[in-house]
């Protein structure tokens, strides 16, 4: 087909509008775009009728009803009459807790894994190949009860419970550490922190700034790890340790007071740890593999160790192909996270299937549980798309 | 490009336009489907739940059997939809199921806020607590600070929470999707009690490692009136459910088994005088009392025939004979101190 240009006036006149490519794809657009429309529409209309139909109008007020059930595990305080808005709250603050927990273990895992599967020494990669293949093909949902079995066996009886000095205690019913209670001066301690931190930066920029002149190193990481642990806690000892702890008193059946770990959370994260680790170390060997070998002989052949090659040269190049993978992965994790309801966590997911049952309001709830999923993956998608473009190869 | 084109604005076109759907009743789009969609348990011994030979039966599988022998005569013409707890009452909001024979407690809420109707109960039961014997507790009131594991989205995890705050237990909840979970979390030992419906809880107690280890606490901390369930809009459809239940006591009243039912009929002739006025219009031999629903006149005689009279149905699922032993208690006839009382058929 002839392409009409705008420079060609002889035959711009003599050409109908339905002859013109421009406009009838201008025009199969629009039409489709109705269709779209119309079709949601039709959907939306026909679901407002239904329930209409029903009786039982769409509306939010039943948020602000009490709740009328617990959570057994709740970082907020939670009571009986608590709205259900709150607990959904908690709930969406449980599942982000366990995801973001879940991820970060998994990515060091999956790195660490990842490496070893490369190794030269045959034990150590058949070890990791094993671990990889094995978690990748069984079905999470069976991996989370089986940790959960396994941790619920692993653990003493209440009666039994294990102790260190009558301040922690583990058992089937969870890990009890005392809870530090912040006292009014604490906000030394985080003005200390937060110097600590610029302090370390700050730091680490004058040792970059030193070695590019002078080539002497300087061991940043450890200053600066000494830093940020060890001003809080000169200015914690400054103070006279303003920070008390309530330590978790037996009662007849539980602990009461303190802090407590229950054996779902650690089932849920190991869980989703160890699941999401194999996929992020395949994604690390398949960005290791794909750097040509001659960067490796490069840095050989300028006297780096294998170590350092790895740390300096293979990895930040290998980062540029891992990170688009890696946000699939951690949009999984959190997905992932709704099998907690099989285990006992109550994540959000479980949160509002409760509430849904009680309340009848389906069609509300499950609108609220899809809105928070795609608000929190698109923002990881939006955080890791702009630390990928920062760490993207700039091809000249 | 053009064919293309047409057919994209021809669908927009259709789509755009409401259609208002004929509603044709109940009873009519069951018997064009050619049988009984019946919403059930995804698997709770004595109520619902494969049997060995892989064949639902419970007690409210027999309700769903007598429904299908009201209308069609035939008691499999039934397609069982087994429904979680969170799936059920919007599967028959939606008309995925005809009626709901879940064990589904009667509330207000649910009458009120869903836009369905409990027509009849077919087992009064209530809440209570199974806990191991030796923490030599003997009432639920002693479970001060216990953790207690629970089946999420039921009646079961609200009523424990009204509980805890009237007797202020400061009860710490663990809460499973699947009953399974709950279950065998309280047997590792993760919660100190667990809690579900009486009839539940002699069923689940089967299911344990150590059955004999385990007590059941005597408190029954909630009425839980559970029966079967219809969409709002449809009387005539609820009429069929609730009376198909009250056929079945009503034959228990007068003593009609499946075993003896041909006699009963042969003995209540339409030209015997001395014949049971009731079981003759239950049971077809006199009047048309099935015509007003919309069903053949034999409707009673086979739903009897189907699965016999209340007692006989109670007996097969839930009875001393089985592995669950739950007592009649308050699910004895009016006529022996229980609650189970149905209206005439005249």
């Amino acid at each position: 087909m002839a392409e009409i240009s705008s420079g060609d006036t002889r035959h711009a006149s003599t050409v109908v509008w339905w002859r013109d490519e421009r406009k009838r794809g201008l025009l199969a657009q629009l039409a489709v775009g109705l269709a779209v429309v119309g079709f949601a529409y039709f959907l939306g209309h026909n679901m407002v009728e239904n329930q209409a139909r029903l009786g039982v109008p769409l509306s939010l007020s039943f948020l602000t009803d009490p709740a009328g059930f617990q959570l057994s595990f709740a970082s907020l305080s939670v009571t009986l009459d608590s709205p259900i808005q709150r607990i959904l709250l908690v709930g969406a603050l449980n599942t982000l807790l366990a995801s973001v927990v879940a991820a970060i273990i998994a990515t060091t895992l999956g790195l660490l894994i990842g490496i070893m599967r490369l190794s030269t020494n045959w034990l150590v990669a058949r070890i990791a190949e094993v671990y990889i293949e094995a978690v990748r093909n069984v079905p999470l949902l069976l991996q989370l009860v089986f940790w959960y079995g396994g941790v619920l066996a692993a653990l003493p009886k209440a009666k039994d419970a294990l102790s260190i000095g009558d301040l922690v205690f583990l058992s089937i019913k969870g890990l009890m550490t005392p809870r530090p209670i912040v006292q009014s001066d604490f906000w030394i301690i985080f003005i200390a922190l937060i110097v600590a931190i610029i302090a370390a930066i700050g730091m680490r920029r004058w040792a970059k700034k030193r070695q590019i002149e002078t080539g002497q190193q300087f061991p940043s990481f450890w200053v600066g790890l000494a830093l940020v642990i060890g001003l809080p806690a000169l200015a914690s000892l400054a103070l006279g340790n303003p920070v008390e702890s309530e330590v978790p008193v037996k009662g007849t059946f539980n602990f009461t007071g303190g802090l407590s770990f229950q054996p779902e959370v650690v089932a849920l994260i190991l869980g989703l740890a160890v699941n999401s680790a194999a996929f992020i170390a395949e994604i690390v060997r398949g960005g290791i593999v794909a750097i040509s070998h001659g960067q490796t002989e490069a840095a050989y052949a300028l006297g780096l160790r294998p170590r350092v090659n790895l740390r300096l040269v293979i990895i930040p190049q290998a980062l540029r192909i891992i990170m688009p993978p890696m946000i699939s992965q951690y949009l999984n994790v959190v997905k992932n996270s709704t099998l907690a309801g099989f285990i006992g966590f109550p994540d959000l997911f479980s949160v509002i299937s409760t509430s849904q049952n009680q309340t009848g309001r389906a069609v509300e709830c499950v609108t609220i549980l899809m809105l928070f999923y795609l608000t929190v993956s698109l923002s990881i998608s939006l955080v890791m798309n702009w630390f990928n473009k920062r760490v993207a190869l700039v091809e000249r | 490009m053009k064919h293309v084109k047409i057919l994209v604005a021809g669908i927009a076109l259709v789509a755009g336009m409401s259609t208002a759907a004929h509603a044709a009743s109940t009873l009519e789009s069951v018997k064009a489907a050619g049988k009984l969609k019946c919403g059930v348990t995804t698997g709770l011994a004595g109520f619902g739940a494969p049997n060995d030979k892989g064949e639902w039966a419970g007690l409210d599988i027999d309700l769903c059997k007598g429904i299908a022998a009201a209308v069609f005569g035939d008691p499999s013409k039934v397609e069982y939809k087994p429904l979680s707890a969170e799936q059920r009452f919007t599967a028959l909001q939606s008309g995925e199921v005809d009626v709901l024979a879940r064990n589904s407690t009667w509330t207000l809420s649910r009458d009120s806020q869903l836009a369905l109707d409990f027509v009849a109960v077919n087992y009064y039961d209530g809440q209570g607590f199974m806990v191991r014997k030796d923490l030599g507790i003997s009432s639920a009131k002693e479970l001060k600070g216990a953790t207690v594991c629970v089946q999420e989205g039921t009646t079961t995890e609200k009523n424990l929470g009204d509980f805890d705050k009237a007797n202020n237990l400061g009860i710490q909840p663990v809460k499973f999707k699947e009953n399974d979970q709950a279950r065998s979390a309280y047997d590792e030992g993760r919660c100190d009690a667990y809690t579900t419906d009486a009839s539940g809880l002699a069923g689940e107690r089967t299911a344990l490692k150590a059955p004999d280890d385990h007590v059941i606490l005597p408190d029954i901390i909630s009425k839980e009136p559970l029966g079967p369930v219809v969409r709002h809009g449809d009387n005539q459809w609820g009429d069929i459910v609730r009376w198909t239940h009250y056929v079945t006591v009503i034959a228990e009243e007068k003593g009609i088994t499946q075993a003896n039912l041909d006699d009963v009929v042969k003995a209540n002739g339409p030209d015997n005088a001395t014949a049971d006025g009731e079981i003759q219009r239950m049971l077809g031999i006199t009047e048309k009392m099935g015509e007003g629903m919309g069903l053949s006149n034999d409707w009673g005689y086979n739903i009897i025939k189907a699965v016999g009279n209340y007692g006989e149905i109670f007996e097969r699922n839930v009875g001393p004979n089985t592995p669950i032993k739950l007592p009649r208690g308050l699910n004895a006839l009016w006529t022996q101190g229980g609650l189970q009382y149905a209206p005439p058929v005249r």
